[in-house]
């Protein structure tokens, strides 16, 4: 079967006075039905521009400069703005912002906002809107009754449930959740994550979930992606990017990761910090921070090879540095 | 052999009133209050970390700024080095400011954007009257730039704050306690708002400096893999009361307090290896205005039992140095429970 979604040689850079930021280049991944993939990376490494590209959400000083994002084979960046609105998002494609507690009108109601939602992407009637909100309050564990209160009423985790009830208003196929449990405590954060998770499984949803914290992504998704300063560096089943990691960044990255649970051993951190995006460095763009950086990283860019089946990584060293020989 | 204990801090309470108008407030001094810190006991040990543990609005923030009296306590008493500090003035508090530090979460918020970075270390030295000269205090600044690795000082002496990485503001913000060679230092989420890679090297850097020149650190953290790396013994704080309390590894590996056991289960790690479990509790921390009667974590307790909801329970000594506020323990070592029977059972 095709993947229901593919990004193919995606660069994106936000024009900016001092000159291009070159915040998403070269990025290339596939979304089976089904499949939740996680995208992780340091802020300003490009995950959230890859999202909001996908929903052609960018602000006015991007710019696509190449690249294809195939919905079902169709590519939809060269749909119009009134296409995509009417087309995509919402319904095949929705999105949980960042900091979603922030993005619920304080002066509506919780159900008023889900009923809006679903009344300006189909034709029913606002009765039946908001059947199907309540409906959907249910699915995210929160209790109807609870429908007719305002944002300030709920707790974190309740908002957070609502902003996931309202992305899957009309029925999308896949959802974006940028960075769903950031700004909650830990055990709100699971409750969370098992929401999400189990509404993946029971309506074959696809999901893609951003987060900068590798531990929320090694326990939810089927896959991931590692990227860094807007390249892409990993891209591997979670088993396989967890246990053998293959990039020195990904590597530093997990390396550095501590673990509320099993030994304590020391970490060991990546020196150096992200680059400038608005002049990165020539070839590799990690080759300034990597132990096993060669001429040749300096020099070109790497390509992404696939080393086995469905793990790729971009990396020239990836067959000779130390830790695989 | 383990250190003296360096500080103590006895029964700390802080609570902070809420003004519900000019009427109430006149009429009665007892009107509702926050209670952030209620009741706390423990003590942390020379040359070690006590991490302080739990979620946000549990009471550990206001829990370090009180020990080192930048709140005023309530009630309730902290020694350091034997001495009472909640029973000292603020000129005789002053001598000891010098011993205690603290480092604040934000690094973006906490540094002056208008001074320089040698105006922001040196600041201490001036407020403290050491160094004679200008060039005894900037070879002290440069001391502890070179001490916090941002080498070479001379490149960062006359920078501002807007131009340095979030990792460096933080060393910035080290230094900045560590001039006055302090014995403790209080760090307050120190790396909460840094990225994974520069976190570590925060982190390694805060180890390094502890073992180099002797600290004793409060580390305050919401996450409890951070707390795993960096402390000693733990406190895990609930609605402003230490729930649970001991060695570090014992506690986390093996918690005996249901809502360690709830954090432990909820809390993600980085290995696919192990799948997340199944969180046994449900709801959200209620609001320290309106704390529940009894056990404070009765509502969402699973093992709830008679008992919970009609007294407080005191920490317990499970094991030696790892006790629990939990009546089941209590119940459990004195005979009226028997083992793997519950009481609600």
């Amino acid at each position: 079967m095709p993947p229901i979604l593919e990004v193919r040689d995606l660069t994106m850079y936000y024009t900016t006075m001092k000159g291009y930021i070159k915040a998403v280049e070269d990025v290339n991944f596939t979304l089976e039905k089904g499949e939740a993939l996680g995208l992780a990376g340091e802020s300003g490494c490009g995950k959230t521009s890859v999202a909001l590209t996908l929903l052609k959400l960018l602000p006015y000083n991007a710019k696509i400069q190449s690249g294809e994002v195939l919905l079902d084979g169709k590519n939809i960046l060269t749909l119009s703005d009134d296409e995509i609105r009417k087309t995509v998002r919402w319904k095949r494609i929705s999105m949980v912002p960042q900091a979603a507690m922030n993005a619920l009108n304080p002066v509506f109601k919780i159900s008023e906002q889900i009923v809006e939602a679903i009344t300006s992407h189909e034709q029913v009637s606002e009765r039946e809107a908001r059947d199907k909100a309540l409906e959907l309050l249910k699915k995210v564990g929160i209790d109807p009754s609870r429908a007719d209160h305002y944002p300030h009423e709920f707790s974190g985790g309740m908002k957070q449930r609502a902003m996931i009830a309202m992305a899957l208003a009309c029925n999308p196929e896949i959802i974006i959740a940028d960075e769903p449990t950031t700004a909650l405590d830990v055990i709100v954060q699971a409750q969370v994550l098992r929401v999400m998770k189990k509404l993946q499984k029971d309506l074959g949803l696809s999901m893609i979930l951003i987060s900068h914290d590798l531990s929320v992504i090694a326990q939810t998704c089927d896959k991931s992606i590692i990227m860094y300063a807007g390249n892409l560096a990993e891209d591997a089943s979670n088993w396989e990017l967890f246990t053998h990691p293959l990039h020195p960044y990904a590597l530093g990255l997990i390396g550095a990761f501590p673990s509320a649970k099993g030994e304590r051993k020391r970490l060991e951190s990546i020196k150096g910090s992200p680059p400038n995006l608005l002049d990165p460095p020539p070839g590799c763009r990690f080759h300034p921070r990597c132990p096993y950086a060669k001429e040749v990283c300096k020099i070109e860019v790497p390509s992404l090879i696939e080393t086995h089946k469905a793990h790729h990584v971009s990396c020239h060293m990836v067959n000779s540095h130390p830790k695989y020989v | 052999m383990r250190g003296q204990e360096l500080v103590k801090v006895v029964d700390l309470y802080k609570y902070f009133p809420i003004h519900t108008g000019l009427l109430a407030g006149l009429r009665s001094r007892d009107g509702p209050s926050v209670k952030a810190v209620d009741g706390i006991t423990f003590s942390i040990r020379q040359g070690e970390i006590f991490g302080i543990v739990g979620e946000s609005g549990c009471g550990k923030t206001t829990t370090g700024r009180t020990i080192i009296r930048l709140l005023e306590p309530t009630k309730g008493k902290v020694y350091f080095e034997d001495v009472e500090l909640t029973a000292l003035n603020k000129d005789e508090l002053k001598k000891y400011r010098r011993e205690m530090q603290i480092i604040f979460q934000d690094p973006f918020e906490s540094l002056n954007p208008k001074m320089t970075i040698y105006d922001l270390v040196v600041e201490p030295l001036d407020i403290h009257g050491i160094g004679q000269s200008d060039s005894e205090k900037r070879k002290l600044v440069s001391t502890a730039l070179e001490e916090v690795q941002l080498a070479p000082p001379e490149e960062f002496l006359f920078r501002y704050p807007h131009e340095l990485s979030g990792g460096q503001r933080q060393r910035v913000a080290i230094a900045r306690a560590l001039i006055l060679k302090p014995k403790f230092v209080v760090a307050d989420e120190p790396v909460s708002m840094l990225d994974v890679s520069i976190r570590t090297e925060v982190l390694n850097l805060m180890l390094d400096l502890k073992t180099k020149l002797g600290l004793t650190y409060l580390f305050i953290t919401h996450d409890l893999a951070i707390a795993k790396y960096m402390s000693n013994d733990i406190g895990v704080m609930y609605l402003g009361k230490i729930v649970e309390y001991g060695d570090v590894s014992e506690v986390l590996d093996d918690p005996d307090h249901p809502y360690t056991q709830a954090l432990m289960y909820a809390v993600p790690v980085p290995d696919v290896r192990i799948k997340p479990g199944v969180i046994p509790i449900t709801g959200e921390t209620p609001q320290p205005i309106n704390i529940p009667k009894g056990c404070r974590f009765n509502p969402r307790c699973p093992y709830a039992f008679e008992r919970c909801f009609k007294e407080e329970p005191q920490l317990f000594q499970v094991q030696p140095g790892h006790g629990a506020a939990c009546f089941l323990y209590e119940e459990f070592h004195s005979g009226r429970l028997e083992r793997g029977k519950m009481p609600m059972d």
